[in-house]
């Protein structure tokens, strides 16, 4: 047997309350814990409103978890934000940038002079289907070209794991398919450790390595599914049996905890 | 709809709508004083004030430079102030909760009361009217650089948060950019006010400039040459309104473009 592998990312029991005021605090992570291993690609789904956003940013580092560690290679990480690269869901390109210069922000920030960090973010163009487009502004792209140089400004700063926050979430569906593809495919070629938070069941399935299911509030891992497709995958996969199985049970799950959270929500209204 | 009625028309369309409805308002109070038979002291008709000012062109002229000079000198200083106020109260809620208050009540002073204890405070000279131009013009930019700072929301905070950067950073690189166009916007309602703030200050008391040019024609009756004044005002208004147009084309040449290209979708 070989020793086990350090994983990337591992959480371990992350509980995050809000003070309301007057006393009371709202859970909205709960004993949360889970690992993410060097190269991986997990996504983690679950109900709207669940606190998956709210996870999201205490891995990234923006905000401290009211209980529990999160570990990079083993060492704990709590609120440093230097291992991740963060793409949120809007591609808040500012328009006063080119999308080179949009792509060079995140090295410029981190002091990079600005000539060098454009020069290295262009290097990623064509990998990013983005050629020729280096000089033009945010406002003559489409959605996902837009999106695409909001993963490149991601990508550059070349932390070692990239947190995507519903990345085509906004997109057209045949835009998402396409950057779905897409992205598998650019996945496949660098082997980033990746965690993709998402609404899309067949976008978790199709993209993954494991996927993560939380509860309805207060968030806490309700099933790991281990994806077990072979890769690189083609579009077609969506239609085979095996992947079919995999989002019957993922809609099963998931199903059941958007009930509870939409009961949750009526309560409170009715409070 | 209309904007594109706008571009269809192009320079043109642009120009000849106000030029002709001045021109028919124009016609038509000549025609009413000369039929009325109207005293000039009174109301002089438009030919008249035309001509009588043109008569006094180079006078007029230096009252027009010196109220300029002194628009243009309060109007940098306003500025700068706005700039350091509006910054500072970015940085600091504490200094937004504390300075708010003081800031919508700078504008509620008369400025018919505060204009001339300004000239007792500070003389003839050019500060006290410096001073009334900045306090007529600093708070719509303040407003208007506060509520352009807020323009970067929270998930670009976080953003720029997640790359490394600091409170000062995210300002240089997000929030002060954000700002630039209700930035130019604050500045083109604050210049109108300027130069009538300008004005008024003069009016109190001075030893040059459109305001006492007024004044003193209003004593001896000569209405013709306040209402000369009055046109030479608004030109320079309107001048100063378009110029701010062209320095945002070249400051913020990206504004421009990501709006007409919002606008031709």
């Amino acid at each position: 047997m070989h020793a086990e592998m350090t994983p990337k990312i591992e959480l371990v029991g992350l509980d995050k309350q809000f003070a309301l005021g007057g006393g009371e605090t709202r859970e909205v992570v709960r004993d949360v814990s889970f690992s993410v291993k060097p190269g991986e690609f997990v996504s983690v789904i679950g109900p709207s409103g669940c606190g998956k956003s709210t996870m999201f940013n205490i891995i990234a580092g923006l905000e401290l978890p009211t209980e529990g560690e999160v570990k990079v290679d083993g060492a704990v990480v709590n609120g440093q934000r230097e291992h991740f690269a963060y793409m949120p869901q809007k591609d808040l390109l500012f328009p006063w940038r080119t999308i080179a210069e949009n792509g060079a922000l995140g090295l410029e920030v981190q002091g990079v002079p600005k000539k060098k960090a454009v020069e290295r973010a262009k290097s990623f163009f064509s990998t990013f289907g983005l050629a020729g487009y280096e000089n033009a502004h945010p406002y003559e792209l489409s959605g996902g070209m837009r999106q695409r140089a909001a993963l490149l400004r991601t990508v550059v700063q070349g932390r070692e794991i990239l947190l995507l926050d519903e990345p085509f979430g906004a997109l057209d569906s045949l835009t998402r398919i396409e950057m779905q593809n897409w992205l598998q495919g650019v996945w496949s070629e660098y082997s980033w450790t990746a965690v993709l938070i998402t609404h899309d069941i067949r976008e978790a399935v199709y993209l993954s390595d494991r996927v993560i299911v939380l509860t309805a509030r207060p968030a806490s891992v309700r099933l790991e599914l281990e994806i077990d497709l072979p890769r690189p995958r083609e579009l077609g996969i969506v239609t085979s049996p095996e992947f079919a199985a995999y989002e019957e049970q993922l809609i099963e799950v998931l199903h059941e905890e958007s009930r509870k959270a939409f009961a949750q929500q009526n309560g409170a209204e009715k409070r | 709809m209309k904007t594109k009625r706008m571009t269809r028309g192009g320079f043109w369309g642009t120009v000849i709508p106000p030029v002709a409805i001045v021109l028919v308002l124009l016609v038509g109070w000549e025609l009413a004083v000369t039929l009325t038979g109207m005293r000039p002291q009174v109301l002089p008709a438009p030919s008249r004030v035309f001509v009588e000012g043109f008569e006094r062109a180079d006078i007029i002229w230096g009252h027009t430079l010196a109220t300029l000079q002194v628009t243009l000198i309060g109007f940098a200083f306003s500025l700068i102030v706005a700039w350091a106020i509006a910054i500072a109260i970015d940085f600091s809620g504490v200094l937004r909760r504390g300075l708010m208050p003081l800031l919508v009540a700078s504008q509620t002073i008369p400025i018919i009361a505060i204009a001339p204890l300004m000239i007792i405070w500070f003389g003839f000279g050019l500060l006290p009217k410096i001073l009334v131009v900045a306090l007529v013009t600093f708070f719509p930019i303040v407003v208007g650089l506060i509520e352009g700072f807020n323009k970067a929301d929270r998930e670009t905070s976080n953003l720029l948060r997640s790359m490394g950067a600091g409170r000062w950073k995210e300002f240089v690189y997000v929030r002060l950019p954000s700002a630039m166009p209700s930035f130019f916007t604050a500045l083109r309602i604050s210049i109108t006010y300027a130069v009538v703030g300008a004005i008024f200050a003069e009016y109190v008391g001075a030893q040059q400039g459109l305001g006492i040019f007024m004044s003193t024609q209003k004593n001896a009756f000569r209405t013709d040459l306040v209402l000369a004044a009055v046109a030479v005002t608004a030109v320079l208004s309107i001048s100063l309104y378009l110029l701010t147009f062209l320095i945002e084309r070249v400051v913020i040449p990206w504004s421009f473009k990501e709006r007409k290209a919002r606008g031709a979708r």
